[in-house]
């Protein structure tokens, strides 16, 4: 209990500590010039078993800073791996250095404070912090012993992971932003391979959780095992046009992608199929799509964006009628209009851009899961998961072609597995083709939820 | 970048209770980057980044701690951390670390960051404005380019309680254009890009307009591009970045990780025909000063030139210290890791296949039907199954021996031994293209080479029926 108090006071205490230093840094902004510190750091552990035993063990801690700064409508960027005063000072002359090359451009500003009041998630485990190393350590073991002995069939665990990362992050700016936010997270990861040699086949499964407590070894490897051993025996796949069904996980890559071609960035630089649709069907009229941050079990949750605005909800297609974009201030400007709230950044040695954090489609009819679209749907092909989506899908042309691997579906139900087959249409094609969108939305790891989706008239190309 | 008795302590200290390696990998890196998007310079971006990360071996368990901190004191803590799983694990020799001594030829900076350049913030504006305006100029229907330049110099430092002390500086700069072009049917993208490990001298070597011309163009003829066709059908794959295929089709296959955990299909291979005669595969870390190429590796090893197959027979996998002490051998010299907040793991460094005999235009005039592929982006493979994609960026349809209309983007796809097999022809005209590996979530520089070739049947992604 007296560990649990101390942890909390020295979280307390760092956050704290990101604060000062990065209002410090702002208030070196010089007559005329704006600028905005974002300032994190983090301690992680990272574990991986194999066969019975630790394979690795990495403890972590790191820390870092991201400064902009805007003079005479120019932005500059500098970036460091650290927080030692000297660092920082450099990486601020290094930014206003940057500056003066920028091209001009009334559009270019930071953010500032908009009215929006925050709704608050919580996305700290306090508790974790505390959790010894060996009890994560036998976590990753369980997972790879159950990994290894659920199924006969399972003939090696190639990863069994347990991961976990407590992450607080500041943005100060001199245009008022002033937030701090903290977030918790631990997964355990497992991959493992079923099957003869050579006709072998592989399966991954994963828990996450802000905290220790809620990982589930028996979900992770029970899933991979599954995954793996019902695509034993998979023969490659035929050459057919027919309706598609992709399991939660692709559906979320796939909308992930989606999301690309909504950010308002793409959208006013002429990158986006989307772009100068606002007002038209896009898609089925069972489609609505909402990014929602502030809903608390979306794993993308958060309080405030990248720029320190309150996260908020935005609908982005209403019953197939394209609404919105995400916005965030830059690019919110250039179009006229606010930020929705929606910078994203990949860390201090990102600049902010628009992006989804919590998309998901309005769910279809009750106890429209899995089975309840492959019942539907009666004759065609699920998709367990799919390959090349950077190498095959185009958000700005929309073409959309992907490595996959599943089963036949017959008379509504699963049949014999298949792989070495791609899927192929356009994305503006697959969201007016979505025949059945499910009900069984699940938050998985990533910028947008899962949920079984059926697209018609896909083509599949095999032998 | 740390005096060598500090680093004899740290490594003394990571060996203090017990364990039989220990290693610290220290690293400088510094980055800038340029992004000239939309006819406007948007963004100048320097960045900065030093640390170490310290390993400990004991029996079969790596112990792995990172941190930014340099100080004797910011060391020792890490190799406290790393040597956690020594003091929890059983029965493992104790090593003591001796004096640190660098072989001969590993010492110094090996490809000389020094010597070069990035190249000023006003040139390389220079260049990404040329490189607009030539994308732009080539045609009216060419809407957007986004060009980009980006350079880091990282200098590397390596012990271990083998006594090896090595040291790397390495230089590399990329630069990148990518175009999107609009018409009836809607938009199309276009990419192209240089990337060497060398300074701004880049610039001397290739030229930026030649490259924004082909972006530009590669957008404007996928204007009026049909659909791909499906099924499977002969593929003409050109030179250069048709090696994306021997990466994902074997290179992540013959990597030792992966053998020795049974999760790739070349598992016990070695010494057998695993592809046609005319695949003769290497992956060389020494050559010139290509994308994958270093004088160090990230273990402190020098690069390496490895013969994977040899004329269609599987000569030997992939090594790091790791999985090479494991196999009683010596790495090949393929430990890499992204940063020094990684754990060095079996990468890739340039791997391509050796030209043949062919006359790269006979080649396509022998193939009655099939797909011409002019450039590929990227792929994926799963080692296990061996099943991989690769993804066209310009490709064309070939009709009677002849390079025809122009097809949308889509995956091939493949497996591995199978695929090795049905090369019936490799031509004369070698080139190498730079690319980015993505490994177990770490991204490391690499090259892919080949000659033009063709595979006699392979499964077409498109969407035509």
């Amino acid at each position: 209990m007296s560990t649990v108090a101390s942890t909390a006071t020295g979280d307390r205490t760092r956050s704290v500590e990101l604060i000062a230093l990065a209002t410090g840094v702002a208030d070196r902004a010089r007559p005329g010039e704006e600028v905005e510190v974002y300032a994190a750091r983090g301690i992680e552990t990272d574990i991986r078993a194999y066969q019975g035993a630790i394979e690795s063990l990495t403890s972590a801690t790191s820390a870092g800073v991201g400064i902009r700064l805007v003079a005479d409508h120019r932005l500059g960027f500098a970036w460091a791996g650290s927080l030692e005063p000297e660092v920082v000072a450099e990486a601020l002359s290094e930014a206003r250095d940057n500056a003066g090359f920028a091209t001009p451009d009334e559009h270019v500003r930071l953010a500032s404070p908009d009215g929006v009041i925050a709704s608050p998630v919580d996305l700290w485990d306090e508790g974790l912090a505390s959790v010894p190393t060996s009890a994560k350590a036998e976590l990753a073991l369980a997972t790879e012993t159950r990994a290894r002995t659920v199924d006969g069939r399972i003939r090696q665990v190639d990863h069994a992971d347990y991961g976990d990362a407590m992450i607080e992050m500041a943005v100060v700016s001199t245009t008022g932003i002033h937030v701090s936010t903290r977030r918790s997270s631990a997964y355990l990861s497992v991959g493992v391979i079923a099957g003869d040699e050579g006709a072998s086949q592989t399966g991954s499964g994963f828990s996450v959780s802000r905290g220790f407590e809620g990982l589930d070894v028996e979900r992770a490897s029970d899933e991979a095992a599954s995954r793996a051993v019902r695509l034993v025996g998979a023969g490659k796949g035929p050459t057919i046009r027919t309706t598609v069904v992709f399991d939660r996980r692709v559906a979320s890559t796939l909308l992930s992608v989606i999301s690309t071609a909504l950010s308002g960035e793409s959208v006013a630089k002429g990158r986006s199929f989307f772009a100068g649709r606002i007002g038209e069907l896009v898609g089925d009229p069972a489609i609505t799509l909402v990014d929602d941050p502030t809903d608390h079990r979306a794993y993308g949750a958060a309080t405030y964006d990248a720029e320190g605005l309150a996260c908020r909800r935005n609908v982005l297609v209403d019953h197939g009628v394209l609404r919105g974009f995400l916005f965030d201030t830059i690019s919110g400007s250039r179009s006229g209009v606010s930020s929705t709230g929606s910078a994203v950044r990949g860390g201090f040695s990102g600049t902010p851009s628009p992006g989804c954090r919590a998309l998901t489609l309005a769910p279809g009819g009750e106890g429209y899961d899995e089975a309840g679209v492959l019942s539907a749907v009666g004759e065609g092909l699920f998709v367990q998961s799919i390959t090349g989506v950077h190498s095959g899908v185009n958000p700005i042309s929309g073409d959309c072609s992907v490595g996959a691997e599943g089963l036949m579906v017959r008379g509504g139900v699963l049949a014999e597995p298949v792989r070495e087959f791609t899927v192929a249409s356009t994305l503006q094609r697959m969201l007016r083709s979505m025949v059945a969108i499910g009900a069984d939305v699940e938050w998985l790891p990533g910028i947008a939820a899962g949920q079984t989706l059926a697209v018609a008239d896909m083509q599949v190309s095999g032998t | 970048m740390i005096d060598t008795p500090v680093l004899e302590r740290v490594l003394a200290a990571a060996l203090r209770h017990g364990g039989d390696f220990a290693e610290v990998f220290a690293e400088d890196r510094s980055t800038s980057s340029a992004l000239l998007d939309d006819g406007r310079v948007e963004e100048l971006a320097s960045g900065r980044e030093r640390g170490a990360g310290i390993r400990v071996v004991s029996g079969e368990t790596t112990g792995f701690a990172h941190t930014a901190d340099l100080s004797e004191p910011g060391l020792l803590q890490a190799a406290e951390a790393a040597s956690a799983v020594a003091r929890s694990g059983s029965g493992a020799t104790v090593v003591t670390a001796g004096p640190l001594v660098a072989p001969s030829g590993t010492r110094g900076p090996v490809r000389g960051a020094e010597a070069t350049g990035i190249g000023s913030k006003a040139d390389v504006l220079g260049v990404l404005r040329r490189a607009d305006e030539a994308a732009r100029g080539s045609g009216d229907a060419v809407t957007q380019v986004q060009a980009g330049c980006g350079s880091s110099v990282r200098r590397v430092l390596v012990v271990n309680s083998e006594g090896l002390l090595a040291e790397d500086s390495q230089i590399r700069t990329r630069f990148s254009v990518s175009c999107v072009a609009t018409g009836d049917a809607g938009m199309q993208t276009g990419f192209e890009s240089a990337a060497r490990t060398m300074g701004f001298e880049l610039f001397d070597e290739v030229s930026v307009e030649e490259l924004a011309g082909l972006a530009a163009r590669r957008a404007l003829a996928k204007l009026s591009a049909r659909p791909a066709p499906s099924g499977e059908l002969p593929v003409v794959l050109a030179g250069g970045s048709g090696g994306i295929l021997f990466h994902e089709a074997c290179g992540h296959g013959l990597e030792a990780d992966h053998i020795v955990k049974d999760a790739s299909v070349y598992v016990g291979k070695v010494g057998q025909q695993v592809a046609s005669p005319l695949v003769t595969l290497i992956d060389d870390g020494t050559v010139g000063s290509e994308w994958g190429t270093f004088g160090v590796n990230d273990e402190g090893r020098p690069a390496g030139r490895n013969v994977l197959i040899d004329h269609g027979v599987l000569t030997d996998y992939l090594w790091d210290f790791l999985r090479a002490r494991k196999d009683g051998r010596a790495s090949s010299g393929n430990g890499r890791r992204q940063s020094y907040q990684h754990l060095p793991m079996v990468r890739m460094t340039n791997t391509f296949l050796l030209p043949g005999e062919e006359d790269p235009d006979e080649v396509v005039a022998q193939t009655p039907q099939g797909v011409y592929v002019a450039k590929l982006g990227g792929g994926q493979v799963n080692t296990t199954t061996g099943d991989f994609v690769f993804g066209t960026t310009e490709a064309y349809l070939i009709e009677n021996g002849r390079i025809t209309a122009p097809l949308r983007d889509a995956n091939l796809i493949g497996n591995g031994p199978e695929v090795l097999k049905r090369i019936d022809a490799v031509g004369t005209d070698f080139a190498m293209t730079p690319g980015t590996c993505g490994k177990d979530g770490q991204s490391v520089p690499v090259g892919c080479g080949q000659a033009t070739m063709r595979l006699f049947g392979i499964t077409i992604g498109g969407t035509a029926a």
